[in-house]
């Protein structure tokens, strides 16, 4: 009896602790999104006198002529085109990187594997971007973010091959199956569980990401989510009401995600991390 | 390897990625090492030798990159190394909350940086901000998180590890459930307590998990940069300046040569930290 006191106590200490450091944050950031701008400007964690919920969020949505909208279309565009060129090239790459061990494969393989600790050199790629006439367009920034994850979606899928037995290739040579007929109907079918863990962790790093839109998509028109709170932050520096309502939509997508798949996204992330 | 595999596994299946791959990251990181060696404005370039190297490791408000991302990277690297072994030990016993703990811890992972930062600047006001109310209250005198140059830098750090230290605390929790219980059973009958267990079985053998929250942490602390620039853009003065938000700063002030020189600078500090480190790690690994 005594131990189920004590890990009880344990328990609820663990709950109240966790609830100071991680909740107070959101509940500080989704309350003062309700507060008018003056009672904002306090940054304290009181409840708002008068909710202001329609009007601040609806001038979040309507300032500067749509911004915000524009922004959510822009990086959701990005987002969701981004993910299936990864899921295309990536999982093409790790399933010949898999099955065929020979020295390109290895050489390619390295290469990729540089991917996953070297920094991108940006100017350069600003520059290559500028001769292909791809700066500052969504194309460009689609690309790059295909080419900075390539080399972590390529892990997973090449991890995963190797919990398809080669029996089924075999079978399916016998069939005379050609090289793209092979991959699209028979692998590709059952590598859909790293598809998916693919398509989650990928869509919510793309679409939270900050660095490489802020280099590679400036100027208004553009602008992703990311970059139009961060703007934010310095145009509406006396309206907190105002940024807090951006941030806290902005972090909706992501929200819906993580309740929905909170599982695959663990279990993508440990798989990538313990094999890498 | 026979003919016929060699149709089935084409290697043209390769080449959409790595026309993608190469195009956008190898390229620039080939190009890179020239351009760092120019004084460059996209349409001309002049070639002027070591001096953007030079300029980098004798401009005080360059050279503080180095040490400040050094300071960031292990500090946020033992962090997370640390409080996420605790936590994962912690969240692999038998409690009736631990879903919902796990997913606690883990949830900030999925929030953006902008949000997370922009959110901590504000409690961390100096005046009206949360944290130093809070300590007021309790008789404490709070601190200017980040207006002060001394401790600024941990400041945002502290942040980095709130919103990273789920990442850790899942990668070890898979390495514990993966221990046989068996070996914990056994070492009970032989009258080892809660300690015993996470010194002898626990510690030792969630080893490969640590290694790669540690190989992880401090690749991804070499290159932070989104939570610097969010919260201090590397203020004050130069004092929270890392090599990413030199770069970019560079960039901006139209210094493309300096800024790639700080790039290849970035690209072999983490070569050279991150190779050795693997392979030290992954020879602890072969001692067990």
């Amino acid at each position: 009896m005594g131990k189920g006191i004590k890990k009880f106590v344990i328990e609820l200490f663990a709950i109240v602790v966790c609830l100071v450091i991680y909740g107070i944050p959101f509940f500080f950031a989704i309350i003062n999104s309700l507060k008018s701008r003056t009672e904002a400007a306090e940054l304290s964690i009181s409840l708002p006198k008068k909710l202001h919920f329609l009007q601040n969020y609806k001038e979040v949505l309507t300032t500067e002529n749509y911004i915000v909208l524009r922004a959510f279309l822009n990086s959701s565009i990005i987002t969701v085109v981004s993910v299936l060129i990864l899921i295309f090239v990536a999982s093409m790459t790790g399933y010949i990187l898999q099955r065929r061990k020979e020295e390109i494969s290895s050489i390619v393989n390295s290469l990729i594997l540089m991917g996953l600790m070297i920094p991108p050199s940006v100017v350069p790629t600003i520059w290559i971007l500028k001769t292909l006439g791809l700066y500052k367009t969504l194309t460009g920034m689609i690309l790059i973010e295909v080419a900075l994850s390539y080399p972590f979606s390529t892990l997973l899928y090449t991890n995963f091959m190797n919990t398809i037995p080669r029996e089924i290739d075999e079978s399916a040579i016998i069939d005379g199956c050609g090289a793209i007929q092979m991959f699209w109907k028979i692998i590709f079918p059952l590598l859909k569980p790293v598809t998916v863990t693919v398509t989650i962790l990928n869509a919510v790093h793309i679409f939270n990401d900050f660095v490489n839109p802020l280099y590679f998509l400036p100027g208004a028109r553009n602008a992703t989510v990311q970059l139009t709170l961060y703007n934010f932050v310095s145009r509406y520096s006396t309206s907190w009401n105002l940024v807090f309502a951006d941030a806290v939509l902005i972090s909706i997508p992501p929200l819906i995600f993580f309740i929905f798949f909170n599982k695959k996204i663990v279990a993508g992330m440990t798989a990538g991390a313990i094999k890498a | 390897m026979n003919s016929i595999y060699k149709k089935v596994y084409s290697y043209f299946l390769l080449i959409p990625g790595m026309l993608i791959y190469f195009t956008l990251f190898l390229l620039p990181t080939l190009a890179a090492f020239f351009f760092s060696f120019t004084w460059w404005t996209f349409t001309e370039w002049k070639f002027v030798g070591f001096d953007n190297y030079i300029t980098f490791l004798t401009e005080p408000s360059l050279n503080i990159g180095f040490r400040n991302t050094l300071v960031y990277a292990v500090t946020a690297c033992s962090l997370k190394v640390i409080l996420g072994f605790l936590l994962g030990v912690f969240l692999s016993l038998e409690l009736r909350t631990r879903n919902f703990l796990r997913s606690m811890i883990f949830f900030p992972y999925i929030l953006s940086t902008v949000a997370v930062g922009i959110t901590f600047t504000s409690l961390m006001h100096p005046t009206q901000g949360l944290i130093n109310k809070f300590f007021n209250v309790i008789g404490l005198k709070g601190l200017d998180w980040l207006g002060n140059p001394k401790i600024a830098l941990f400041s945002v750090i502290l942040v980095d590890v709130w919103k990273g230290v789920g990442v850790a605390t899942v990668i070890y929790i898979a390495g514990i459930m993966a221990i046989p219980r068996e070996y914990y059973e056994a070492l009970m009958i032989d009258g080892g307590n809660l300690w015993a267990q996470i010194r002898y079985l626990t510690l030792p053998l969630s080893r490969p998990a640590m290694n790669s929250v540690i190989i992880l942490s401090f690749i991804d602390g070499l290159r932070r940069f989104d939570f610097i620039w969010t919260m201090t853009q590397g203020g004050p003065g130069f004092s929270t300046d890392v090599i990413a938000s030199i770069i970019y700063k560079q960039y901006e002030a139209g210094f493309y040569g300096l800024s790639t020189a700080g790039n290849v600078i970035l690209f072999l500090i983490v070569a050279i930290l991150s190779f050795p480190l693997y392979r030290f790690l992954g020879r602890k690994e072969g001692e067990l």
